[in-house]
């Protein structure tokens, strides 16, 4: 067999490849990404770049029930976003095999929030897989195709950042081809009117009894016996570290944490003495193991944030934890705006106003940070525009400063385009900015609606911002280029006077994707007065050096926004 | 084996992983490796680890038990100190990228030489490679990392033509030829020898 190393997404996309999936849809999301990317290369399957994950899920639900075998994939926030196709789905069931891949976050590298989306499954009332290596990525999507049709249910996939982007070792086989689609009307499966939608609760409750069955007897969920002073129950890449740091202890690995394998915890605790859960973030395993009355080791010892790491479990359990502690007094490199990047114009533009501005889910986030200081918020895709609203609709009459919202031209097509609706629709005087790079930069990117590209390479239609806002209602809608950065301000300043909604489309291409709109500019030390001011622009490519403001030209892409704001016109 | 390594967004800390990660499952060893991206990461600390033996399970190397770090820049060689082993290897560039609240004069910067004394008070074994220099002069900055892994296979068992191989296998064509050439300067930066 054909042995590669390949990251748990590669796993995932070559799984449901050899399983004859049909239909993949997705939005782009750290850590999943990289799931749709790799399956776009194979033959024979559709994929696509959903414009968010609601719509993923719906579609795939559609695939599905047309009979064939489909994926909706995204990130764990974005579950959020397909929450409520997703609790039909349970009632409605499949046809083809329906597998949705939920990649968690736990420590947040990338991600507002840490939630934990095996709790989805028990909510939802659906099966959930956790593999613990890309072998398991790949074994466990094929399984799941199995029981999603076995048991006519949707089957919860999940990974977290350190299985979807870690490389372990893979065999690879072959594709199995599976039944051509074709589509059967079934009224009382499909339809969720109240009268069907009883029926289908109560029939998903039977499902779920059959699979409690299943649960209990599957080899996704196995006993490694070892010493049987300590029994170990575990799921994901916590099974892992888990080994790594007992390795003579008893294990009870999970791969199917829903629904959970009652029974054999049960036999599992009875052979031990002294049994521990050892999972990241919440404690999901251990609930249900205390419902089943067993004294158990778990959150009162285990952190309930962040990754957890093998130092980390060793030091809970008492174990000589290490003493090699990081040097702490190294000044760290957070993540910055690229040189160059458009974003840091908008930013210097809309320093040191007096208003109150809602921020939104990209790279452009980072413009709440010094220097730029240029954002108030950041909640969830889209809610930069909606936050605006109700800060706008509460405190028109008794605060002066004017309600901005900064939204990426990907968030904006993804639940932008809803938000800006209302603020028409419900009239409040919010200017939104769409920070339009022509592409999803944060995960690298991606094609959306206004690219004029699809996933799969083919040419399509390229939405147009300004007409789409003044179709939504927005008359005053104005294109500026964030790199005339005077130009720029002085747009929004006029807007911030006119007292109704606008949109204000800030375009240019992210500074990774453009070719170097010019030759890297110099300091002239002479004219140089040191005052430091083009530092406020925050790019990367500008540093100082012997009191004088010094270009790195390695990492200058020649935009010029550092020349048209030095008031001494030192640079060139 | 356990092999940490890191450097600064863009530097090719990936590539080199990559090459290494490969080149271990070619010689028919068991292999996990781990990486964060995310956030733009253009100028930020990057690392990956690599492990590679008979069966590994923990795709992260615990802090102390690092066999050899490789560091692309002197003050993340000293961020990642203590990941190394008692008697492992730090192999680092001297080279310093200062990180952007440096720049922007917010932090203060540490000199290049305490840095180094630092590496020499807490490790026994380091060498210093210059693997950017070696690369300008062969006329290209970006195969600083295959510089670089010249210099590390001296410590490590495999083959020299699995490095060529695996290099063939993930470099793009045109670039090969620079790459294996900087490998093999690599190597001559490397007096030690296993």
């Amino acid at each position: 067999m054909n042995r590669a190393l390949l990251t748990g997404d590669e796993a995932v996309a070559r799984g449901a490849w050899e399983a004859g999936c049909r239909f993949a849809a997705a939005y782009p999301g750290t850590p999943s990404t990289e799931i749709l990317e790799s399956l776009a290369t194979y033959p024979d399957v559709y994929c696509e770049w959903s414009v968010n994950e609601k719509v993923a899920l719906e579609a795939a639900i559609g695939a599905s029930l047309a009979g064939a075998r489909s994926l909706a994939v995204m990130k764990h926030v974005g579950l959020n976003v397909a929450a409520d196709p997703l609790f039909s789905a349970a009632y409605i069931g499949v046809r083809g095999g329906l597998v949705i891949v939920t990649a968690d976050d736990p420590g947040m590298h990338s991600s507002q929030n840490e939630q934990d989306n095996r709790f989805y499954g028990l909510m939802a009332k659906i099966p959930v897989l956790c593999p613990a290596d890309s072998q398991e990525a790949k074994d466990f999507i094929k399984a799941a195709y199995i029981i999603s049709e076995q048991f006519d249910i949707p089957v919860l996939l999940r990974l977290t950042t350190r299985i979807a982007h870690s490389a372990s070792v893979v065999g690879l086989e072959d594709r199995t081809e599976t039944a051509p689609p074709n589509y059967e009307k079934q009224l009382q499966k499909t339809v969720l009117l109240p009268a069907f939608a009883r029926l289908r609760h109560r029939e998903l409750v039977l499902r779920l009894d059959r699979l409690q069955a299943f649960t209990e007897k599957t080899p996704l969920n196995r006993i490694e016996w070892g010493n049987p002073e300590l029994g170990i129950v575990c799921d994901g890449v916590a099974y892992q570290y888990a080994r790594e740091v007992f390795p003579d202890a008893s294990f009870l690995k999970l791969g199917m944490v829903y629904p959970f394998p009652a029974e054999l915890v049960r036999q599992f605790a009875g052979r031990v003495r002294q049994l521990a859960v050892i999972e990241e973030v919440d404690p999901f395993i251990e609930l249900q193991v205390r419902a089943l009355g067993l004294t158990v080791t778990g959150k009162d010892t285990l952190p309930r944030t962040g990754e957890l790491t093998p130092a980390i479990i060793r030091a809970a359990f008492g174990q000589q934890s290490s003493e090699h502690k990081a040097e702490i007094d190294l000044p760290n490199r957070p993540p910055a705006l690229c040189p160059g990047c458009p974003h840091l114009g908008l930013f210097y533009a809309l320093q040191r106003q007096n208003i109150i501005i809602g921020g939104d889910i990209g790279c452009y986030t980072l413009g709440a940070l010094s220097p730029h200081n240029a954002l108030d918020t950041c909640i969830d895709m889209g809610a930069s525009i909606t936050f605006a609203h109700g800060v706008d609709k509460v405190l028109a009459n008794q605060d002066p400063r004017s309600r901005i919202a900064v939204i990426g031209d990907s968030t904006f097509f993804h639940s932008g385009i809803t938000g800006l609706l209302n603020v028409v629709y419900n009239q409040s005087n919010v200017i939104t900015i769409i920070a339009d790079n022509r592409t999803t930069g944060m995960t690298g990117h991606q094609d959306h609606p206004g690219t004029g590209r699809t996933l799969m390479g083919k040419e399509t239609v390229a939405i147009d911002l300004e007409q789409f806002c003044r179709a939504c209602g927005i008359n005053e809608v104005v294109r500026v280029d964030p790199y005339l950065i005077k130009e720029t301000r002085n747009t929004i300043r006029r807007l911030l006077n006119i007292k109704k909604p606008a949109v204000i489309i800030s375009q240019r291409s992210c500074a990774l994707i453009s070719a170097r709109p010019g030759a890297p500019k110099k300091v002239d030390a002479e004219t140089c007065s040191g005052c430091r001011s083009c530092l406020a622009l925050g790019c990367p490519a500008l540093s100082f050096e012997k009191e004088k403001a010094f270009i790195i030209s390695t990492a200058c892409i020649g935009c010029g926004m550092c020349a048209e704001i030095c008031p001494k016109g030192a640079i060139l | 084996m356990n092999l940490l390594v890191c450097g600064v967004g863009g530097q090719g800390v990936l590539l080199f992983s990559d090459i290494l990660a490969q080149l271990a499952l070619t010689a028919g060893l068991d292999v996990k490796k781990s990486e964060v991206h995310g956030m733009a990461q253009r100028g930020g600390s990057v690392t990956s680890h690599i492990r590679w033996g008979k069966k590994i399970h923990s795709p992260l190397i615990e802090e102390g038990t690092a066999d050899i770090i490789v560091a692309f820049e002197l003050l993340e060689a000293v961020r990642y100190l203590h990941f190394l082993a008692p008697a492992g290897w730090l192999i680092y560039d001297p080279l310093t990228i200062a990180p952007l609240p440096v720049q922007l004069g917010l932090v203060e910067q540490i000199a290049p030489q305490k840095l180094v004394k630092r590496i020499q008070n807490r490790i026994q074994k380091s060498l210093s490679v210059r693997a950017f220099d070696t690369a300008c002069t062969l006329g290209n900055p970006r195969v600083q990392n295959t510089v670089m892994l010249g210099a590390v296979s001296r410590l490590l068992e495999f083959p020299d033509d699995l490095y060529c191989q695996t290099i063939k296998q993930l470099v793009k064509p045109q670039f090969v030829e620079a790459n294996i050439l900087a490998f093999r300067r690599g190597q001559e930066l490397n007096p030690i020898s296993r």
